[in-house]
């Protein structure tokens, strides 16, 4: 066979070959754009303040040179726990209720309702929460600021976890189902296993995202100078950390409001990384 | 002759679309059955009622009886998950599961049934894999390799291995060999052929001449009716319905 020639295309094929590959380039840049002009800065400012009393110091008072955010990496990572254990059971149930059981009424009921939950402002759930856990106890608490975060995460991985069962398909459904195998356990066993690497993705992307969510927090976890990992008392986190800290009008404060900035974003990263790593390796070979 | 499988008077419909008309049928136990027509003309909707696989479509509907042996398959109480047991199914395309691996594809249908039995696991799972012609290829990756790892021809092999293993009395094959080369395809006709020894078998097939090499009587079904139904041998010589002729001899479908 002769090869295709490149000599007979137009001048004006090439022309509108080099403008698509350069619109498309362009596009590619101008989206990643901000995403590495706010890793570049915060690893910039936040590098100079990483040491290893950042990690094990609670915060100093107030014009005091020195001391870490230990409480808070702490809290944070509590809080995540308590609003992981509240949001994947709920979010995943949700997501099979839907794609498994879901083409009527009930399911259109549920999947309207995270759409809207995912539409509401973090700050009107963190209200919510205060309401539902901060009222009822009394004071602020871990738990509250669990509650309000768990909330969060409901809505998306519901949304994500349906996406992903419904690309199963209906071929293996039958195949389970056809062996006598009764509907639940083809739902748990089979659909949900197959799927299993596409619903942790989307218990990551509701985590990543609600770990550094700070206004659900100030009226729930509240913050805290000191140590706490009890559920029922005012707990530091990292976002709140940095909030404080970033309207400080001393330096060093300021300095630590960056660096916290650079540890949470490693502790999102590290965490999905992973989890993903983990989930992947206990997989079988030559699985799709 | 003992009869495997009684169907009388059944209908089914898609929605208010009409796919089966009034089907009575004697399939013979312990023998294979194929199912011909052209497309559309309700095969698959057939086989698919045996089993009650035919419900799980959203808004289709059975209408009639089905005696298998003698389980009464649509009857008051009967749950389909237990009449599934009892009849396996092959389907056109293999569908092994992607995230088991060979062996807990095969064991499939007893581990998610609640057998935990290590030694009787491995007993079924050998010896379902070498009813199925599969065994010498896969004996060594057993656990190592995922189902969806084999060729298409094995996947499909597989696919019959874990019908199998649940020990059904019948096995049902909607179209098995469709997907496959012409070698794949030679096996799972062996296999057919070696099966039909224990199991009641019912292949739908769109090759005249696959039904004519493996089953021993045949029933031609056209626009969701039963034509005709008599030994594959009559069928092809000197059938007794102009239809069946016409389609046989090519005329149209």
């Amino acid at each position: 066979m002769p090869r295709p020639s490149t000599q007979n295309i137009s001048w004006r094929r090439r022309f509108v070959n080099f403008l698509a590959i350069a619109a498309v380039t362009g596009a590619t840049l101008v989206v990643m754009a901000p995403l590495i002009i706010i890793l570049g800065t915060i690893i910039v400012r936040g590098i100079g303040g990483l040491h290893w009393s950042f990690f094990t110091q609670i915060p100093k008072p107030t014009g005091e040179i020195g001391g870490g955010m230990a409480n808070a990496i702490a809290g944070s990572a509590m809080v995540l726990l308590v609003a992981s254990a509240i949001g994947i059971p709920l979010g995943v149930g949700a997501g099979i209720f839907v794609a498994e059981y879901g083409r009527n009424f009930y399911g259109n009921i549920v999947r309207f309702t995270a759409d809207v939950l995912n539409g509401i402002p973090s700050i009107v759930i963190g209200v919510t929460a205060y309401a539902l856990v901060v009222v009822t106890q009394g004071h602020f608490s871990l738990l509250a600021g669990g509650v309000a975060l768990g909330i969060m995460m409901i809505p998306t991985i519901c949304r994500t976890t349906e996406e992903v069962l419904l690309m199963v398909p209906q071929s293996i459904r039958e195949a389970a189902l056809g062996l006598g195998i009764p509907q639940w356990r083809t739902t748990l066993s089979v659909v949900v296993r197959t799927a299993t690497s596409g619903i942790v993705t989307s218990i990551m992307l509701a985590f990543a995202r609600v770990a550094g969510e700070t206004a659900p927090l100030m009226f729930t976890a509240l913050g805290n100078q000191f140590w706490n990992l009890n559920l029922n008392q005012p707990t530091a986190a990292l976002p709140l950390q940095i909030f404080t800290y970033s309207r400080s009008p001393y330096d060093d404060e300021i300095q630590l409001a960056w660096t916290g900035a650079l540890v949470l974003i490693a502790m999102i990263i590290g965490t999905v990384v992973l989890v993903k790593f983990a989930t992947s390796r206990g997989m079988m070979k030559g699985a799709r | 002759m003992e009869i495997g499988i009684h169907v009388h008077d059944l209908n089914a419909w898609f929605g208010k679309t009409q796919a089966l008309y009034n089907i009575a049928l004697e399939i013979p136990a312990k023998h294979t059955t194929a199912i011909i027509g052209p497309s559309g003309c309700g095969k698959s909707t057939f086989v698919r009622c045996l089993n009650r696989m035919h419900e799980t479509v959203p808004q289709a509907t059975v209408k009639g009886k089905v005696t298998i042996a003698d389980l009464d398959v649509y009857g008051k109480g009967i749950s389909p998950v237990w009449i599934r047991r009892r009849v396996g199914m092959v389907f056109q395309k293999p569908n092994p599961f992607p995230t088991m691996s060979i062996y807990d594809n095969v064991a499939a249908g007893l581990k998610l049934n609640g057998v935990r039995n290590r030694r009787q696991l491995d007993e079924v799972v050998e010896r379902s894999l070498r009813s199925a012609a599969l065994w010498e290829e896969v004996k060594d990756i057993l656990k190592k390799k995922s189902g969806a790892s084999l060729s298409g021809g094995q996947q499909q092999r597989l696919c019959i291995a874990r019908a199998l293993a649940v020990e059904p009395d019948v096995l049902l094959m909607d179209e098995p060999a469709s997907a496959l080369d012409p070698i794949s395809t030679a096996k799972i006709e062996d296999l057919i052929f070696e099966l039909k020894e224990k199991y009641t078998v019912v292949i739908v097939t769109h090759n005249m001449q696959q039904a004519a090499r493996v089953a021993e009587y045949t029933a031609f079904f056209l626009m969701g009716n039963l034509v005709e139904f008599d030994k594959t041998e009559t069928m092809f010589t000197k059938p007794s319905d102009k239809k069946t002729e016409d389609y046989i001899t090519g005329r149209f479908g």
